[in-house]
């Protein structure tokens, strides 16, 4: 078979790994959350069983063609993520379609499904979609200034903005990781990802009872169905990018687990702790110490 | 009936009720027409609900199993019993692990829990909340107030009834009942989604008229479409 | 209390003081000076506070009684100020540039007595009852269970027994 049909085959099973991955993870970190308000918590398989309701409704209304492709661009949000990380380091199946320059392309990607997602609410005629995608948009834009400091510190650093590259400047050893090569950014950048997973502190864009969901209001049945999906592609991409640039990246699929677990349990770790910021705290917040601590990483390597 | 002595209460029209945005107006175009709007029909869908046949065999039974394992409860308390529901989600009664959770708007749930009185008000809400939900729709009804009317079976403005307005699938005896009897109520709803029996959003579409006329009866300024898409 | 019952009594025309508890009085004035004792009780005494406005229907005398609850935080005091108004084209000077609540406590009052106050903001605004087209449900010559059996759709076999009767015959059965 052509090496482009086969290496695209690859590719999906990949993504299929990686939806299922995020999916497990996400009920695991649901459970973690309930265990630790000492409740039993959801059924592990509790995402699929959601996912197969949510595609089975009878009903499914339209508002237009923006709603209808508001989902799928914030499905290519997180599957255009994907598809430019490499997954496994130095391995050409698992490598993905990475490229040279992708690291600014991923970095274009993480904001282009909440772009999506806000023509698509807005066409909704929801007025609480049109809240939430203000406040979704305007979080995001402060939590991708410490994200941006830092990937521009690690360009600086390593002289590239290929991510395979940078992975490979990473092995040999713990010590050679970013995250004690340049450790300002990497505390940038992990601060960032808090805000990136949308967990507790920084979750009132998508909190159940802010008012009253956010941008997906409207949203029901397979055009929820997508948006979830997503989710479980995104958290998992987003949490290999991190892995990928700070933690040395990953030799097999099974580093690939325990890495992201571990990223993504960052993140629920914090959010388990502290409470719901409101917008213009969790604005300011991203402003403040992350920021200057993505300048001090970018300064130190100048 | 002895009218003479109330003020304005005659001058009933249906029209009084529209807020302003919804009246009929016309509307000059940027073409120099000019165009005629009447919100309640141009904004919203006024086609009536359709039966929507399951799907046959054992495919249908997989994806009812599904959608008993996945009950998603519009957070809409309509009553005193609402606050028998908040101590489902707290560590004594945890209704996460039997799959139901608490969802905030009527498009992304699946179960609506009438939970107590209704007065006149309210059932119009819940109406348009229950027609918004997305088809295999279940309601469970708590309380003794929606089988008779309970202890406000006499009050002018709450319903007795509940199952003239919109089709009930389980009833949940008591006044009030306690968090444990509603999880016996969500039992029971399984046991109904899986053996193919709780199909009352067709139900509900095939006695559409019947339904209609009765919340007619009651909801004097009905300011919105049929049925709410 | 009483002095302040006394000053009361020497400036308007009152009549029926009630002391019924120590902190609680109530005091019936007629129809034309009722604003301005509540008026004269906020502004002089002190009464600063708006507790309730409330109505009866005293069918029989075709009368309305209102109820001007009004509180003193200072000393714990409150006292009633009662008015009877007639219940042919019942109308009442409107106060809601007293108390900003006491618009809603009218708004109620127009719905479930059919009490008028003109002048008083959003007053032809539905407050509970959306599209009433019957007499206001608190009067008593409504029938609230005849309305009710014919309006909404009563399942039948409900049984009620009178209970003096029914302890009664459960009690002394041989009586």
């Amino acid at each position: 078979m052509d090496y482009s049909i086969t290496k695209f085959l690859w590719t999906l099973l990949g993504l299929f790994i990686v939806t299922n991955w995020g999916m497990l993870m996400s009920s695991t970190m649901r459970r973690i959350n309930a265990r630790v308000s000492g409740r039993i918590g959801i059924p592990w398989y509790q995402p699929w069983i959601d996912l197969v309701k949510l595609y089975s409704l009878r009903t499914q209304l339209t508002h237009g063609t923006m709603f209808y492709i508001g989902p799928v661009f914030r499905l290519m949000g997180g599957v255009g993520m994907f598809l430019f990380i490499p997954m496994v380091y130095g391995n050409p199946i698992w490598s993905n379609y990475s490229f040279s320059g992708d690291l600014v392309l991923i970095l274009y990607f993480q904001f282009f499904g909440m772009l999506g997602m806000a023509l698509g609410a807005s066409e909704g005629g929801q007025p609480y979609s049109a809240i939430g995608i203000s406040r979704g948009l305007s979080q995001f834009t402060t939590i991708e200034v410490p994200m941006t400091l830092a990937v521009i510190s690690l360009a600086i650093q390593y002289q590239t903005l290929s991510i395979s590259e940078i992975v490979a400047a990473q092995q040999g050893g713990i010590t050679t990781w970013t995250m004690w090569t340049n450790p300002f950014a990497t505390v940038a950048a992990m601060l960032s990802l808090l805000g990136a997973f949308g967990h507790s502190p920084f979750n009132l864009v998508k909190a159940p009872n802010e008012i009253p969901i956010g941008p997906p209001t409207e949203y029901h049945g397979t055009f929820l169905g997508v948006l979830r999906t997503n989710g479980a592609i995104l958290h998992v991409a987003e949490a290999a990018l991190f892995m990928n640039l700070f933690f040395g990246g990953a030799g097999s699929w099974f580093e690939l687990i325990i890495k992201t677990f571990l990223i993504y349990f960052w993140s629920v770790f914090v959010g388990t702790v502290f409470p719901r910021f409101r917008i213009e705290q969790s604005v300011r917040w991203f402003l403040k110490v992350p920021t200057i601590i993505g300048i001090i990483a970018i300064i130190l390597f100048l | 009936m002895e009218k003479n002595n109330i003020h304005k209460f005659e001058e009933l029209d249906v029209d009084k009720f529209l807020a302003p945005e919804n009246e009929k107006r016309s509307v000059l175009a940027p073409d120099g027409s000019i165009v005629e709007i009447d919100p309640l029909k141009d904004y919203f869908c006024q086609d009536r609900p359709e039966e929507l046949k399951p799907r046959s065999g054992p495919v249908e039974k997989f994806l009812n199993w599904a959608r008993a394992e996945s009950l998603w409860v519009l957070g809409f308390g309509t009553g005193c019993g609402s606050i028998e529901i908040p101590p489902l989600v707290t560590p004594r009664f945890d209704m996460y692990r039997y799959g139901v959770q608490m969802r905030p708007t009527p498009r992304q749930s699946n179960v609506f829990i009438i939970s107590g009185y209704l007065s006149v008000k309210t059932l119009k809400r819940a109406i348009r909340s229950y027609e918004q939900m997305p088809s295999p729709k279940y309601i469970i009804a708590l309380g003794s107030c929606t089988i008779n009317g309970g202890m406000y079976w006499d009050s002018y403005n709450t319903i007795n009834r509940l199952d003239h307005y919109i089709p009930v699938d389980v009833y949940i005896a008591g006044c009030m009942p306690r968090p444990e009897a509603l999880l016996a109520g969500f039992a029971k709803l399984k046991e109904l989604i899986k053996a193919g029996k709780a199909e009352n959003a067709n139900e509900y579409a095939r006695n559409f008229d019947w339904y209609k006329a009765n919340q007619k009866k009651i909801i004097k300024d009905w300011n919105m479409p049929d049925f709410n898409w | 209390m009483i002095e302040l019952i006394k000053d009361i009594e020497s400036r308007f025309n009152t009549s029926d003081y009630i002391q019924k508890l120590k902190h609680l009085a109530f005091i019936t004035v007629e129809k034309k000076q009722a604003i301005s004792l509540v008026t004269y009780l906020r502004d002089y005494h002190k009464y600063s506070s708006l507790t309730l406005l409330t109505a009866v229907d005293w069918i029989e005398e075709g009368k309305f009684q209102l109820t001007y609850l009004i509180n003193n935080p200072q000393n714990f005091t409150e006292i009633g100020v009662r008015v009877m108004i007639d219940r042919e084209n019942a109308t009442m000077e409107s106060s809601h540039h007293l108390w900003e609540n006491m618009a809603t406590y009218q708004r109620e009052l127009r719905e479930m007595f059919g009490i008028d106050f003109p002048g008083s903001p959003r007053i032809e605004e539905n407050f509970i009852l959306e599209g009433w087209d019957n007499i206001p449900p608190y009067r008593r010559d409504f029938d609230t269970k005849e309305y009710t059996e014919n309006t909404y759709f009563p399942r039948p076999g409900r049984e009620s027994n009178d209970p003096a009767t029914y302890m009664k015959s459960k009690m002394y059965p041989n009586d």
